[in-house]
């Protein structure tokens, strides 16, 4: 199998990549495939879908609006990994790992790390499941793409790194997607401190909105994950019965991407 | 002695393990932000169960705040009434505040203050959990937030002033069926986006480990003080226990100190308008395991593992999960769990409030509901022992429009 995500961040070596995040099948599992396709048009150099689920006790309004969109419309797992076999027949190289709760999973049943890592997903991001639960699942195939907060101290950090692979995950503030913004300065300052504990690049989100936020933090990160900010704009392009929601969506990821290719112009030379 | 009627039942009452688990049940699914936490409050209940000036001032607490023991009473009309099986109700309604809550709330409250935490939070569902928590944030000087769905709000008024009379802010959550199991997600918010000041009381017997574990240890005075009134009074052990179950507290601590006993145990899910119906919140007859709000237990949930709408008439049973212990002692059948209907539980509440005069709260007329079912058709030698977990005062407005009446 060839790593993707390895692949991506080699290719992207010396700038911040861009991280997006959708809740998958949000506003319609039938537009899933051209919103994928839109992101990386717009610059996403890897993709974090989600897997909606009826209690996201991580998620912030937006999210859990976009999760409420999609299963109202009759997102399921099998449906997920539908669509990202579709997305991957024109794609093979953008990473896509799937972030959600575990529930779903369960329910999916022991294939679910065969069958989609058969359909092309590269990874995981399971919310709630810390390693202290890790053999609730086999995940053979797929990337464990861990999380560590601002709660994870020195003590904790090897618990949270054994086992992690694809990248870091580094949730910048304390609280649910699409809340507080974190400044920079502290970001900084964690990046430092996960970095010298681990080889896998760090990704930083939670909070950040704004071109020029992921420009802040590109700066510092191997990679700036923007997700509630996206799934505001699918739910206001849907509100106003948008025909054009990749379009839109497109549009917004390319002031993200360019913001955070030119995050280290000044610093690079 | 190796005698194994002590040696299997001493483990029924030793779990759970080191990381939280009862048999495959309960554990620890949060998210990474509340790891360390969870895993500080476990430190902490370690270190306070062997601090004897904690268990004094809990003592201290529970006889002279809360008003325990709380009484064990033979219901003689009720008896007379049914005309079989002896019944025993233990008072839990006349405990402060009208409820078992209580109970967890004060040793909850004593661990936060241990841990320094300065501001509360909480999710309920009928309220009960919410007074009690606002009753002890009050006793202890700390601001209180409490989380309770949009249609409980509705559906428990009273309990909703009450709240605000004692000082919390009551924040309404109309996300989701907009009831318990959404108030939970939002406490779960909450407490997430405020881990440095913030201690979150959870009011049952789920939740991440270290929470079943320390709800059942501040609930099982229920259990111990009805054995020995009960001893004392008949000079015997029930037969059987019964209690109702939402999330399963005052089930739990009913049932602990008995698991090793000859007592059959059995535990009262809502039925709702039937286990045949999709309208009921009984997830150990109608779900499957599942993990929701930090542990691994019994769910309702469809074939894609989203979780459905629980319903009961009572508020407080209106949940689509159940503790996890509760899981595993249904897995292991040393607890029968049996359904009764919204409608049934409403006839028990008025027979109750006719024959004894005793108005019992909607989820404790479940319970009730059970025994006068089972009552006659038992010896009159025979004893059941019932929690009545709270009383019904709350649940009037609810009960008068079941019954068609304008209050």
């Amino acid at each position: 199998m060839t790593d993707r995500i390895a692949s991506r961040f080699a290719a992207i070596r010396g700038r911040a990549g861009l991280v997006t995040f959708i809740s998958g099948g949000d506003p319609t599992p039938d537009l899933a495939v051209p919103i994928l396709h839109a992101l990386v048009r717009g610059g996403a150099d890897l993709i974090e879908i989600g897997m909606p689920f009826t209690d996201p006790m991580a998620d912030g309004p937006a999210i859990q609006a976009g999760n409420i969109r999609a299963l109202g419309a009759g997102m399921s797992v099998r449906k997920l990994l539908a669509i990202v076999r579709e997305f991957r027949a024109t794609d093979e190289a953008t990473p896509l790992v799937m972030m959600g709760y575990l529930n779903p999973v369960l329910a999916y049943g022991p294939g679910f790390a065969a069958d989609a890592s058969a359909a092309g997903l590269d990874g995981v991001i399971l919310v709630d499941l810390p390693p202290e639960e890790r053999q609730e699942l086999s995940l053979e195939g797929l990337h464990l793409i861990r999380l560590a907060t601002p709660t994870t101290d020195a003590a904790r950090l090897p618990t949270v790194l054994d086992g992690a692979s694809g990248f870091l995950y580094y949730v910048a503030v304390a609280g649910v997607t699409g809340q507080q913004s974190a400044a920079a300065a502290d970001v900084a300052a964690a990046v430092r401190r996960l970095k010298a504990a681990t080889d896998l690049p760090v990704a930083v989100g939670f909070g950040v909105k704004t071109p020029e936020q992921a420009e802040a933090i590109a700066a510092h990160a191997d990679a700036v994950v923007v997700g509630s900010a996206i799934v505001e704009r699918i739910g206001a392009a849907h509100d106003r019965q948008s025909n054009d929601i990749p379009g839109e969506v497109e549009a917004f990821v390319s002031t993200l991407s360019r913001a955070v290719r030119g995050a280290r112009k000044e610093t690079a030379a | 002695m190796p005698d194994i009627q002590t040696t299997k039942p001493a483990a029924l009452r030793a779990g759970p393990d080191a990381n939280g688990h009862f048999g495959q049940f309960g554990g620890r699914y949060v998210a990474e932000t509340l790891m360390p936490l969870i895993l500080d409050l476990e430190r902490e209940y370690e270190a306070a169960k062997a601090d004897p000036a904690f268990r004094a001032e809990l003592d201290y607490l529970l006889k002279h705040y809360v008003g325990r023991p709380s009484p064990l009473y033979f219901a003689e009309p009720l008896t007379r009434h049914l005309n079989g099986a002896k019944i025993y109700l233990k008072r839990e309604e006349l405990n402060h505040t009208g409820a078992h809550k209580i109970n967890n709330c004060i040793g909850q409250i004593l661990l936060a203050k241990r841990m320094g935490k300065t501001r509360i939070i909480a999710e309920t569902g009928a309220g009960q959990h919410g007074v009690a928590t606002a009753t002890v944030a009050a006793r202890f000087g700390l601001p209180c937030t409490i989380f309770m769905g949009a249609r409980d709000i509705e559906r428990q008024a009273p309990n909703v002033f009450r709240m605000k009379l004692l000082g919390a802010e009551v924040r309404s959550v109309s996300s989701g069926s907009q009831t318990l199991k959404d108030a939970m997600n939002e406490a779960l918010r909450d407490w997430v986006t405020n881990v440095h000041d913030t201690f979150y009381i959870i009011g049952t017997v789920a939740g991440p480990h270290p929470y079943p574990e320390l709800v059942r240890d501040f609930q099982q005075v229920i259990g111990e003080e009805a054995k020995a009134q009960l001893l004392e009074a008949e000079g015997r052990l029930p037969d059987v226990a019964v209690a109702a179950v939402g999330g399963g507290s005052n089930a739990i601590g009913l049932f602990h100190p008995f698991l090793d006993d000859p007592v059959e145990l059995v535990g009262i899910e809502a039925a709702g308008k039937g286990l045949d119906t999709d309208a009921h919140a009984a997830s150990l007859a109608g779900g499957r395991p599942g993990v929701l709000h930090g542990n691994k237990t019994y769910l309702l949930q469809d074939a894609d593992g989203q979780i459905t709408e629980a319903h009961s008439i009572s508020a407080g049973l209106d949940y689509p999960g159940i503790g996890p212990e509760h899981a595993w002692l249904h897995s292991i059948g040393r607890v029968r769990y049996e359904g009764i209907t919204d409608a049934e539980a409403l006839d028990a509440f008025q027979l109750l409030a006719r024959v004894e005069g005793i108005i019992p709260a909607l989820e404790s007329a479940h319970a009730i509901a059970w025994a006068a079912k089972a009552a006659p058709g038992m010896a009159k030698e025979k004893i059941i022992l019932v929690n009545l977990s709270g009383r019904g005062d709350k649940d009037i407005f609810t009960v008068a429009a079941e019954l068609g009446v304008q209050l």
